[in-house]
């Protein structure tokens, strides 16, 4: 066990590409964590989608023993977040199991967003924060205007900014010494019950359910009994230890430090993010502050293109499960898909990293449905109805008023694009709460209904700011909408699949816009095909494929029946690909146009 | 044993009225060597300098014996000599291959003896010696009238070229047919109308006529890819389809295949067998058979490289790279993509014999219905067959019906 005093407990906050990673890595060189060849470019993010999107899905932690200037040695604990709005909570309970942090700053790009939604978490877990302007060797770099900003926008003291290249390591040292010095130790008593956070947990497929945690009070050991405070259960420590990242074993962690353990715990989900860990014999009269069940906010459906994948896209669903709790599925059918999962996620990221894992480490071929929030549905009679499938639009004639989750979004956007970030925020059906410049950047805040933001708003954003913009966002309650199910039919068969709800205002203008958009991508077909869009029996859009005309019908050569034989198998398995509805057989991509289209 | 009972071809008995009164028995001779390949062709032809002329017409005689002892001396309605280019082999060996054909089968009175053949100055010259082997019909690759589309082809042959040929086929051969290719890259329905009337005015009673197709592994399907020329869209090869069709019905000459026309009773009795699926064996490198013997439906496949498949022919006696059962249900699949290329599509009756369980039992109903409703197909007189709007869509009602 180590003492207090010679314990910092650190995360890292910076926007995507600041170079969050480049600067675990070299801290983790600096004191020796791994040496070279142990090196693998950014250590932190394991997953093969981490790394490409330069995100953590997962938090990490390493335990770093740095020399000091002093001559004294320090346990450096670090944190790494995840770095995405969908993982906001889980980044709340990472910070909350640190003191201080270091904020990431791109010299030559600003506070981002992203950033500012994170520093105002540490402030509120009463974090110590370190600026550090990262990238200074680009000529491109404007220390003094990003310090400048830092103030303005955060309200942080800058002037002790770290000036480093986390690139070429320049100024390193000198932020390992800013931990040991500026950062405050730990507190916790040592003879009181134990408490310990629930930092994470993820599945190992030899060690079960490891759980990362931060032990606030007493102690934790090895073969201990300890209690979860939110479900009750009770687990044996089996393994206990530290990530340097190497895994180290030990008996006994103590107050201030952070480690993990296995208990034979079979699934992530009897594991909550932001649980309390403790006694279960001398156990603490209260949980630490801040739990919540993680909720899903956004859901879809997702089908296996081939039918025949759904007992595989199951199994594939409940491993991932086993190692990411916070998002839920259930069995669902439609007409025009078959048999599927209606699935939850925490965002719209968390939904294409899973749909992404899905086809790449399963090799699943799937179909998405548009994705759709949690509607509340307050019928005449009194009762609320929570919708996640527009498909279970009850009857309107039953409807007193339908309330949607509206959000409270933040964009940081470089004024010159000011103007196509108001306006797709007004498209979106947003309202103006704040707007402030910050040089030449401005910092506007929207409230918005979460459905427009899940629809298309990320992309939008992305491409009119040319990729300058960034956003963050935090659900803000409901609100009564002009809310209308919108069918989608073809050959005037209702496709479920397609089925959105809309705001009545702009009901027309999205079906006739997915209207063109499906005929585009709905082949011809034998028979003429009607494409309509309605709300109840009115129809508010119309599109006509007209039926094909001719195949091409190669010679017949010399009695190779097997060649024909071979065009009419790659027919069929074309068709397989293909959902019937009525007559007409409608493409996999057809049902993803819902979920990109312009502006509505 | 195996020839006393190996089983009739199947429908034999139960075809209508037509050239050769049954799906009939054919021989298929492939001649896999082309002086140069044609970058829209995608059939097993090979270049080669050098070719030893008498190891070939041992090869395929060995492998024709080896074939015969195995389905036994049944009446032979036809044999057809493809390619590749056939008018390239020696007319000996030719000659030599149909005796043989005739000492092993029952060969019918009228038997059919086709060859396919380049309309080239030499290969015209030969055309006599043919028909001394004993070739009655020949299949002239004329392909187009106008000199640039034949260059765009590929071909070896000019416009002049192709007419001379044509004379000397026409004073030798007592039937003649003529391929023509369409749907070529611009072109207006004017060009194809004229080429056409012009095929027609020769006064033949047998029209192939092919729109043009890009096929896998060809010099068209990289350049095509490439952006190197465009091919008419779907409602202009539909016009051009269309036209053919009144053009050619006009004349006398109505399409009883997609892509063939013919006087009544000059249909192409070897292509019959083929698309009535009657049984064939099929010698020579790549060459398919469907044939019954003592255990059912066999489908054949003969190697593809002529080297070994000669080598396999000289170690084994036939150069068969698999041959395998054809199942019950693949045989109607089969007979289903055959039989809905005719006109006279393909008799109910035969189906539920083979199948061995009533027409409902065999296709679905459902499916049946909506093709039959939409116009595609239709049954009458005891026969399920593709309508003409059926016919030009018939990969896709295929793939609907099946």
């Amino acid at each position: 066990m180590t003492e207090l005093s010679r314990i910092r407990n650190f995360s890292i906050i910076a926007h995507i590409d600041h170079g969050k990673s480049t600067l675990a890595d070299r801290l983790i060189e600096a004191c020796g964590g791994l040496d070279a060849r142990e090196m693998q470019s950014q250590v932190l993010d394991s997953m093969d989608i981490e790394r490409e999107r330069g995100i953590t899905i997962k938090a990490q932690t390493v335990r770093l023993t740095y020399k000091a200037r002093n001559g004294e040695s320090y346990i450096l604990n670090l944190i790494d977040t995840p770095g995405h709005v969908d993982f906001a909570y889980e980044v709340s309970r990472s910070l909350a199991a640190c003191e201080g942090s270091l904020l990431v700053v791109d010299a030559s790009q600003g506070v981002e967003a992203q950033t500012l939604a994170n520093v105002y978490q540490a402030i509120d877990n009463n974090h110590e924060i370190v600026p550090v302007l990262n990238k200074i060797d680009l000529p491109a770099a404007e220390p003094e205007r990003v310090k400048q900003q830092i103030e303005e926008v955060i309200g942080l003291d800058a002037s002790d900014a770290l000036m480093i290249s986390a690139k070429t390591g320049l100024g390193v040292d000198e932020v390992l010494e800013a931990l040991v010095h500026r950062l405050p130790s730990p507190k916790g008593d040592r003879a009181a019950p134990l408490k310990a956070l629930l930092i994470d947990s993820w599945y190992d497929a030899y060690l079960g359910v490891v759980v990362l945690f931060r032990v606030v009070d007493g102690t934790i050991r090895k073969g201990q009994r300890i209690r979860m405070m939110s479900t009750g259960t009770v687990h044996h420590v089996e393994r206990l230890g530290v990530s340097t990242p190497k895994k180290v074993m030990t008996d006994e962690l103590g107050p201030g430090e952070i480690g993990f353990f296995t208990a034979a715990i079979k699934q992530v989900s009897d594991t909550s993010v932001g649980d309390t860990i403790t006694d279960d014999r001398n156990p603490a009269s209260q949980p630490l502050p801040g739990f919540k069940p993680s909720v899903p906010v956004v859901f879809c459906g997702l089908y296996p293109t081939d039918a025949a994948d759904f007992e595989e896209l199951r199994d594939s669903l409940s491993k991932l499960r086993l190692n990411d709790a916070s998002f839920q599925f259930e069995p669902e059918t439609s007409a025009a898909l078959g048999f599927g999962f209606r699935c939850g996620f925490l965002g719209l990221l968390h939904l294409e990293i899973i749909q992404e894992r899905l086809e790449r480490e399963f090799n699943l071929d799937l179909i998405t449905t548009a994705p759709s929030v949690i509607y509340h549905v307050h019928m005449s009679d009194g009762t609320m109805r929570e919708l996640h499938n527009p498909a279970d639009m009850p009857d309107p004639v039953k409807i007193d008023h339908i309330d949607e989750p509206w959000i409270k979004a933040t964009v940081m956007v470089p004024d010159e694009h000011l103007g196509a970030v108001l306006k797709l925020c007004e498209d979106k059906r947003g309202r103006q709460i704040d707007m402030t410049y910050h040089g030449s950047r401005v910092m506007v805040v929207y409230r918005l209904p979460l459905s427009e933001v899940v629809f298309d708003f990320y992309d939008r954003l992305k491409s009119i700011s040319r990729g300058y913009a960034s956003f963050d966002y935090q659900i803000d309650g409901y609100e009564t909408g002009d809310l209308v199910k919108m069918s989608i039919l073809v050959n005037g068969d209702p496709v479920d699949a397609l089925a959105m709800i809309v705001h009545r205002a702009r009901a027309e203008a999205r079906g006739r816009q997915l209207c063109e958009k499906l005929k585009d991508l709905i082949p011809r077909q034998l028979f003429k095909i009607a494409i309509q869009a309605s709300i109840g029996a009115r129809i508010i859009a119309r599109e006509t494929i007209s039926a094909m005309r001719k195949d091409v019908l190669a010679k017949c050569y010399g009695g190779d029946v097997t060649r024909k034989k071979k065009l009419l198998e790659k027919q069929k398995a074309g068709k397989k690909r293909m959902r019937q509805v009525g007559n007409v057989e409608i493409p996999q991509e057809a049902f993803l146009a819902a979920l990109k289209m312009d502006a509505g | 044993m195996r020839s006393a009972t190996a089983p009739r071809p199947s429908g034999s008995s139960s075809a209508p009225a037509s050239p050769d009164g049954a799906a009939g028995f054919g021989l298929y001779v492939h001649w896999p060597f082309c002086l140069s390949k044609c970058p829209y062709c995608d059939f097993n032809s090979h270049v080669r300098a050098a070719i030893d002329e008498a190891a070939w017409r041992q090869g395929l005689l060995a492998e024709l014996d080896w074939f015969a002892a195995r389905v036994g001396p049944r009446p032979l309605a036809s044999i057809f000599f493809g390619g590749g280019t056939p008018s390239l082999m020696a007319p000996d060996t030719v000659a030599a291959l149909v005796a043989r054909a005739r000492q092993r089968f029952a060969a019918a009175p009228d038997l059919e003896v086709t060859l396919e053949a380049n309309p080239s100055s030499v290969e015209a010259g030969r055309f006599r010696a043919f028909r001394d082997a004993g070739v009655n019909r020949l299949s002239l690759g004329v392909q187009s009238f106008r000199d640039e589309r034949l260059r765009f082809l590929g071909r070896q042959h000019d416009a002049a070229a192709a007419q001379a040929a044509l004379d000397i086929a026409r004073a030798t051969f007592p039937r003649v047919s003529i391929d023509l290719i369409y749907a070529l890259p611009g072109q207006a329905e004017a060009e194809w109308r004229a080429d056409l009337a012009r095929a027609l005015a020769l006064g033949l009673s047998h029209l192939s006529l092919y729109q043009l197709t890009i096929e896998p592994n060809t010099g068209f399907a990289g350049a095509h890819a490439r952006g190197e020329f465009v091919l008419p869209d779907e409602d202009a090869q539909s016009r051009l389809y269309d036209l053919t069709g009144e053009m050619t019905a006009e004349a006398g000459l109505s399409a009883y295949e997609i892509s063939n026309h013919a006087s009544p009773g000059q249909e192409s009795r070897h292509n019959l067998v083929y698309w009535r699926y009657g049984d064939y064996i099929g010698i020579g490198p790549g060459a398919h058979g469907r044939f019954h013997d003592t255990e059912g439906k066999r489908a054949s496949r003969q190697w593809r490289k002529p080297e070994a498949w000669l080598a396999c022919v000289r170690e084994r006696g036939h150069g068969t790279e698999a041959e395998e059962q054809v199942p019950v249900e693949a045989q109607i699949e089969e007979m289903l993509m055959m039989g809905l290329r005719l006109a006279e599509g393909v008799e109910l009756g035969r189906l539920e014999r083979l199948a061995g369980r009533p027409f409902d039992e065999v296709l679905s109903p459902a499916r049946l219905a909506r093709l039959e409703k939409g116009g595609f197909l239709r049954r009458r007189d005891g026969r399920l067959h593709a309508t003409e709007a059926g016919r030009r869509l018939l990969n896709t009602v295929l793939a609907e019906l099946l």
